[in-house]
């Protein structure tokens, strides 16, 4: 069983950064992006292989739907006619280059210097429990703070990106019934 | 009368192909009832579909993006096959996982990769539109639809779609649950780009994301696209239909009777049911659907909490 755990693990992770080093090496912004994507949901093979059964189905669901809205917005910013040329993938190579090592080694011994436990009784308690209950029991204050600020974010953003407020759409007075919009909603508010 | 094991995938794929020819063909006898041919021939016309699109030449316009088209092509139909795993036929699924729902509905998801790999790689821009068409529509059922299988798990005690089924009991979900239902039934359609939902391969946009296929990648892309209306049909069955359960027959009788039942109901919305544009059915799905699948799982917790399920 170990040995199958382990080459699963192999193949995944090797796979994973494959991926990962082809997102610079292709040409286009969509192909970079399911690069990317291919990359994370390897990624998510070692989750699964420790029984987190529910955390690593969940990564795969939202990535996929992450990178699909990222995909968008990235062939939509990008300077040569909305990402549809085929474009470098990479710029400021030098200094990029010794943040991604620096990063990589840092987390690489850290990953080797933990003294992870070894030879112990399997715990009988599942593990996504296990985690579910250290995020939303002693650090609930740090949870919630996180998701209001997240949603602050989200809120203000869209109320910046939008070209047209009220007063575009209800009139002055903000009397205009229906709105003055270009298409109309589904509600027709 | 499947009961597990490797041998138990190619069979259900086979009889999921069978549901999707009788989804193509039913729908193609409505149609041609309301044109007012003969509507027995019609029963052909999938079949005859096949025929000329296997002997169909491929066509790739310069420029297109082959690789990822491919791809995209094939991921439909493999992730309708995917999610078939965690599909209860008799007694329990292939694989029976302890997450079958999210892994469900992850598969679900990969329709969203496919069908923009698809547009994106047909070097079109009626294929990019019918793309980004699926996307942001996708934003805007799935959400409601993540509420509505959550009302399910936590009505059942569970995300294993076997015991999700067996907790259903004498009072099936759609009695207790009809708002999730019905979103589940909406969001099984979107992500078949089904009937009101198909606006990103409509006529408007020149066929949308699939208007640059042809030949044997429109047969695979029009396959997939019929397996993952099936095989969300299906799945609406263990979620919220109570499985098997039935008088007289056997259950695998009543997990078809069920799923071809539920399957006429998607090609009746889709003779009945107008189009709806992306930007109504985004303002109805967050203004409308969302409260509603919320307030559902709030019920569906409070009964929870007092022991009424």
């Amino acid at each position: 069983m170990l040995v199958v755990e382990t080459t699963i693990f192999g193949i995944s992770a090797l796979a994973s950064v494959a991926a990962g080093i082809a997102v610079f090496r292709v040409n286009s912004m969509a192909r970079a992006t399911f690069a990317l994507l291919a990359s994370f949901i390897l990624a998510a093979v070692p989750i699964l292989l420790l029984g987190l059964t529910f955390l690593g189905v969940i990564v795969i669901l939202m990535m996929i739907m992450e990178m699909m809205i990222m995909l968008v917005f990235m062939i939509m910013y990008m300077m040569n006619p909305a990402g549809l040329m085929p474009m470098k993938m990479v710029h400021n190579n030098k200094m990029s280059f010794i943040i991604s090592v620096s990063v990589f080694v840092i987390l690489a011994v850290g990953a080797v210097l933990t003294p992870w436990p070894r030879f112990g009784a399997p715990s009988t308690v599942d593990p996504t429990q296990m985690i579910g209950l250290d995020f939303m029991g002693p650090h609930m204050l740090v949870m919630v703070v996180i998701g209001l600020v997240l949603f602050a974010t989200i809120v203000s953003v869209v109320v910046l990106a939008q070209a047209r407020g009220r007063y575009d759409r209800y009139g002055d007075d903000l009397r205009t019934r229906p709105p003055n919009d270009p298409v109309r909603t589904g509600l027709g508010r | 009368m499947v009961d597990g094991g490797l041998w138990a995938i190619p069979l259900l794929v086979v009889l999921l192909g069978v549901l999707g020819y009788g989804t193509a063909a039913y729908s193609s006898a409505l149609r041609s009832r309301g044109a007012g041919t003969s509507w027995v021939g019609a029963f052909g016309t999938p079949g005859r579909e096949v025929a000329r699109l296997l002997l169909g030449q491929r066509n790739i316009v310069p420029g297109s993006d082959v690789l990822l088209a491919r791809i995209g092509t094939a991921l439909l139909p493999l992730a309708a096959i995917m999610a078939l795993l965690v599909l209860p036929f008799g007694t329990r699924a292939i694989t029976d996982m302890s997450v079958g729902v999210v892994w469900f509905n992850a598969m679900e998801v990969f329709s969203w990769v496919a069908v923009w790999m698809v547009g994106w790689g047909s070097n079109s821009a009626w294929g990019l539109i019918g793309a980004n068409r699926f996307l942001a529509q996708g934003l805007a059922y799935e959400l409601p639809q993540m509420f509505s299988l959550i009302a399910v798990g936590v009505g059942a005690g569970s995300l294993n779609v076997s015991e999700i089924a067996a907790a259903q009991g004498t009072l099936w979900y759609v009695v207790s649950m009809p708002v999730a239902f019905l979103m589940f039934l909406i969001s099984a359609m979107a992500f078949a780009f089904w009937g009101p939902f198909s606006q990103a391969v409509a006529s408007d946009a020149a066929g949308g994301a699939a208007t640059q296929l042809s030949g044997v990648d429109r047969l695979v892309f029009l396959v997939g696209r019929y397996l993952m209306l099936t095989v969300a049909s299906a799945m609406a069955v263990p979620l919220f239909l109570g499985g098997d359960a039935g008088p007289l027959l056997p259950g695998w009788a009543w997990i078809l009777i069920k799923t071809v039942l539920l399957l006429a109901v998607m090609v009746w919305a889709r003779h009945r049911l107008p189009t709806i544009r992306i930007e109504r059915f985004t303002e109805l799905s967050w203004v409308i659907l969302m409260p509603l699948t919320l307030l559902q799982a709030l019920v569906v917790s409070i009964f929870v909490l007092i022991g009424w399920m």
